[in-house]
């Protein structure tokens, strides 16, 4: 057991001050692009049928995804901290949430411009008519703000009480998101599903803290909301 | 995402040589018992070229015209939504791979002079088989262009007689999770139901399809005996029949009761008609990267659209 600590510590400790790790992760992180361009360029050039039949559809499915995916990463970080005491975890918060936003704006681009076909006028009335459309747009919006004050100047510009209540607007996205890829599917609800059960979880873990944190301090409700587990 | 390794048919693998393909298809015709019914033609290259179509031995009735938009075999065999066996578009041509459509047999009942039950081959020998060339335009979008091999449904229903109460026709997929593993998921009511008025259900362009680009057809489209109503969504389309009911009542159908303000009876293609999520005003032919306009009852206004005079197609959607 002793020697099975000692290992655990010293990759732990390994991970923390490797120079690589930042570099492995941002390669992992786009993998998923090359992966999908790779299948397109094959399609494309050898005639394979990697994307099937409707390749522009299963690309925006496969981007929406991957903005999901990398938004539960983003929100996992918070709660593994706490679990694992390990507080370096947050350097990566906020890359995982940089990735977040890159795909959904690579699936807002495929959209309109395959789909669209940089039609403003469909675009427009695509928002206006379409809530699914508009909610998207909502869940990407929400999330420049954030991009805007990812930087560290900006917490210390901003303070941490403000930047983390600033922050706090991950979970409207996510929520919105949800609600969008919810809308977004005809009929089998099961994969939806599944996304919500885990950005549930994920939301769950910061009620319950904030909920915990009021409960110590009657009266100070606002002031512990402010303190609770951000983004 | 999914990457698709399986061949979009049971037998059209490039792996295989023409003529191993061609004793199997025999071998699969004769345990079918229908070679000497549909006395298919028997392409050579049944593999997985884009460019070389199989061919049909059959005259082409309707739209001729289309042939050069063809949508290719491999897009019509591995697209498609076929709930009864998952949901996903390439779900049928995977896990319909070892579905057996015989034997099979067709209930006529209801309000006819003649309800009977039909081994298919009955049901299917009265009829010269025909070609028709139909657009084929989905609830979500997107569209194709279909070699269709049946026989017209004004036919079959001049042969079983209905009576003159009778006012609508159903149609019910074959309900069996055993075979068909979708159905264990109640994703639609099962079995699958869809339904005409009689007076669409005799329109010519309304089509019983055995058979795809001259062959017979893949499970995943719906074997061995599906409907075609070309000026309407897809999904009033019925696959792998086990039941024609002719009634007095318009018939409760699947995609209507599952979301009614989303799919309704009537379900004619219609570009000024959106769906509450999306809009019907576009389509993407499946192959062509621009998408194209959606046209009026996909095109068959002239044939169709006097069945509809007098009715308010925004509610009658
Ligand atoms: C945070 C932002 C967003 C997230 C997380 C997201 C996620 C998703 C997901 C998961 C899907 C469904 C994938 C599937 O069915 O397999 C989807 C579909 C789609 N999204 Fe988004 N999306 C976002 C923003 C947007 C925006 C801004 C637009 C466009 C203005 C958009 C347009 C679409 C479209 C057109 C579809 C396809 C619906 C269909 O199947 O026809 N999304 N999105």
């Amino acid at each position: 057991m002793g020697s099975n600590r000692d290992w655990q510590r010293s990759v732990v400790s390994r991970l923390k001050s490797s120079r690589q790790l930042p570099r492995v992760l941002f390669v992992l992180a786009l993998a998923p692009l090359m992966w999908g361009a790779g299948l397109l360029a094959s399609d494309l050039v050898q005639g394979t049928r990697y994307l099937g039949s409707n390749p522009i559809k299963e690309l925006e499915h496969f981007t929406g995804k991957w903005t999901l995916r990398f938004l539960i990463l983003s929100l996992t970080v918070t709660p593994l901290m706490a679990l694992t005491h390990q507080g370096w975890l947050i350097r990566y918060r906020r890359t995982w949430g940089l990735f977040a936003f890159f795909y959904a704006c690579v699936h807002l681009t495929i959209y309109f411009v395959l789909d669209v076909e940089l039609n403003w006028a469909d675009f427009g009335a695509d928002i206006l008519k379409r809530k699914y459309i508009a909610i998207g747009m909502t869940a990407l919006s929400l999330m420049i703000p954030l991009v805007l004050t990812s930087t560290k100047a900006s917490i210390r510009r901003m303070g941490n009480i403000r930047w983390t209540a600033l922050h706090r607007l991950v979970f409207a996205t996510v929520i919105l998101a949800n609600i969008h890829y919810w809308m977004s599917v005809k009929r089998d609800i099961r994969e939806p599903l599944l996304f919500a059960l885990i950005f549930g979880v994920l939301l769950g873990y910061r009620l319950r803290a904030w909920w915990r944190e009021r409960a110590k301090r009657p009266g100070a409700g606002s002031a512990a909301l402010a303190k609770a587990p951000t983004a | 995402m999914i990457i698709r390794r399986t061949p979009p048919h049971p037998i059209a693998s490039s792996e295989i040589t023409p003529e191993s393909v061609y004793l199997n298809r025999r071998q699969f015709l004769e345990e079918a018992g229908l070679l000497s019914v549909v006395a298919l033609a028997m392409p050579s290259d049944l593999g997985r070229s884009r460019v070389a179509q199989p061919q049909s031995a059959y005259p082409t009735t309707m739209g001729s015209d289309l042939r050069s938009e063809l949508t290719p075999w491999d897009d019509v065999t591995t697209y498609n939504n076929f709930y009864e066996f998952g949901t996903d578009k390439s779900d049928p041509a995977a896990n319909a791979r070892t579905f057996r459509p015989r034997p099979w047999s067709v209930r006529v009942e209801g309000l006819v002079k003649k309800p009977a039950d039909y081994d298919l081959e009955d049901f299917i020998k009265p009829y010269k088989l025909e070609e028709r060339i139909y657009r084929h335009r989905c609830v979500e979008a997107w569209s194709m262009v279909v070699p269709w091999l049946g026989f017209p449904m004004a036919d079959l229903i001049a042969r079983v007689e209905p009576s003159p109460s009778a006012k609508y026709v159903e149609f019910i997929t074959l309900n069996d999770a055993k075979r068909m593993p979708g159905q264990r998921i109640p994703v639609l009511q099962w079995p699958y139901v869809e339904g005409l008025r009689l007076d669409e259900a005799r329109n010519p362009l309304a089509f019983f399809a055995v058979g795809v680009y001259g062959k017979m057809l893949p499970n995943q489209n719906g074997a061995p005996l599906r409907h075609v109503v070309p000026w309407k969504y897809g999904f009033k389309g019925c696959k792998s029949i086990v039941k024609i009911r002719f009634t007095d009542r318009e018939p409760r159908t699947a995609w209507n009761l599952a979301a009614p303000d989303e799919y309704g009876f009537y379900a004619n293609v219609n570009p000024n008609v959106d769906h509450p999520r999306w809009s019907q005003a576009k389509e993407r032919r499946i192959g062509e990267f621009r998408r194209r306009a959606t046209l009026m009852f996909n095109g068959y206004a002239d044939q169709v659209a006097s069945l509809y005079s007098g009715m308010d197609l925004r509610k009658s959607y």
